[in-house]
């Protein structure tokens, strides 16, 4: 099903949304990678806060290019998702609950998707180009020492992605290889 | 002897760093338009649709395809009349990606130890390979690689006794391993034989080639069919969605060996396979 959608993620919202869907994001994201999640899973050990509110926020996996001038932001796809499974579970139980990449995700990242409502949003890896036009503005609000990995504010206007996990665990990546193997029979 | 000023080396690796992020090679193009008009998966059309529409929009806007613009992977064939003057080769080379991935407005990727991590700021050093070839000219070729599908590439020292079939499961287990996670459609590279290192340079070279030049050896075009084909059937598809398209190409190198061995690599690329050569 196709669906466009207003962030923030509240629960409710999540629960509507279904692995398989074409979904358009309109609101804001933060984006952070490996660096920025290990540091922020750190700052949490220590009792303090993140950069941002994470209740029902949604964490875009991604390092884009520099701005070119006149560029609100470079070019912006997802990275491989896999690498921030070792952090998403407490991202989650902090209120984070939409995620943005690419690739695989480990089984407690989905029990924890389960345990927390969160969604697993697949953006299509490679298209950094066509993606960043959806994204309208671009604001740096931490760890700017990281380059690429700083922790970035964005205001993404129909951003196309599709849920790759759902809420129950659902698994496009399963449902859609074995729909296509079927149906080739 | 032909004297080349390193120079101009590094006015060329900066203007290929550019080039090679920015126009997808018309090889790579023609490969996924091709994959495109046969795909039959659910979702898999439309995905494919899209990374047609941003390698037009990255074409003519002067942006990157993606943002992993890569660690700069140049490859040097330098005539053996060539004498290069007035500097450091490598110095040279490097200058060349620093300014490419400056004035390109291209993501710095590189740290400067795999453990203790730190960006160099600069996306040096570049991985450098050179090769003495006959002549006087020099042969250059930049391939950003990025590491979203690097890190799904593998290594395996087979016993000869594994044959061809072990290589053959190797390679579908390899890809079956990367599943969604290398950006599907990807390109195979395998490197055959040699020592273990040389295995994984002909891996990497065989990323490198046109994706519509076959290997010259009749077994090795053949075998390269026979796995594109295979690994087709799997139905990973168009960013792991289900489909037909799992692999736009599959290039394989070869070498010579040891009487006890059989070394085999896989490297993995997605479908923003970038190669860019330029002869001085």
């Amino acid at each position: 099903m196709e669906k466009h959608i207003t962030l923030p993620l509240t629960e409710e919202l999540a629960k509507s949304l279904h692995a398989g869907d074409t979904v358009y994001l309109t609101g804001t994201i933060y984006t952070s990678r490996d660096a920025g999640h290990k540091r922020m899973c750190e700052a949490l050990a220590r009792g303090e806060e993140l950069p941002f509110d994470p209740m029902n926020a949604t964490i875009y996996y991604v390092g884009p290019t520099p701005a070119k001038p006149g560029q609100v932001i470079g070019s912006a796809g997802p990275t491989t998702s896999g690498r921030m499974d070792a952090y998403a579970p407490t991202m989650m139980s902090v209120g984070a609950r939409g995620m943005i990449g690419k690739g695989a995700r480990l089984p407690e990242v989905i029990e924890a998707m389960k345990k927390y409502t969160g969604v697993y949003f697949g953006a299509i890896g490679g298209a950094g180009a066509l993606l960043a036009k959806c994204i309208k503005k671009a604001e740096l609000i931490a760890y700017e020492d990281l380059g690429a990995e700083a922790l970035r504010k964005l205001y993404v206007e129909e951003l196309p992605v599709f849920v790759i996990v759902d809420s129950e665990g659902n698994n496009l990546y399963e449902t859609g290889r074995a729909t296509y193997l079927e149906n080739k029979k | 002897m032909r004297e080349i000023p390193v120079t101009q080396i590094t006015d060329v690796v900066e203007k290929l760093c550019i080039e090679a992020n920015t126009h997808l090679p018309a090889d790579v193009k023609c490969a996924i338009e091709t994959c495109r008009a046969c795909e039959d998966g659910q979702i898999a059309a439309g995905v494919l649709d899209k990374i047609i529409e941003n390698y037009n929009i990255a074409d003519r806007e002067c942006v990157p395809i993606c943002q992993d613009t890569g660690m700069a992977c140049v490859f040097l064939e330098i005539g053996q009349d060539v004498h290069l003057v007035g500097g450091d080769l490598r110095e040279a080379v490097d200058e060349g990606v620093r300014r490419g991935y400056d004035k390109g407005y291209l993501r710095k990727s590189v740290v400067r130890d795999p453990i203790r991590r730190g960006n160099t700021g600069d996306n040096t050093p570049a991985m450098l390979y050179t090769e003495i070839v006959p002549g006087e000219n020099v042969k250059i070729t930049v391939g950003p690689k990025g590491f979203g599908s690097e890190n799904m590439s593998a290594i395996r020292m087979f016993k000869p006794s594994a044959g061809l079939q072990g290589i053959k499961e190797f390679i579908l287990e390899t890809v079956e391993n990367a599943g969604p996670n290398p950006c599907p459609p990807m390109v195979v590279g395998v490197g055959l034989g040699g020592t273990f290192d040389k295995a994984a340079l002909l891996a990497k070279k065989a990323i490198m080639r046109p994706l519509d030049v076959r290997n010259p050896d009749p077994y090795y075009a053949d075998l390269e069919k026979e796995m594109l084909d295979k690994i087709n059937e799997l139905g990973i598809g168009p960013q792991g969605f289900g489909g037909k398209t799992t692999a736009i190409a599959l290039n394989i190198e070869y070498m010579p060996t040891h009487i006890a061995g059989m070394p085999c690599a896989i490297n993995i690329n997605c479908h923003v396979t970038r190669h860019k050569t330029e002869v001085l």
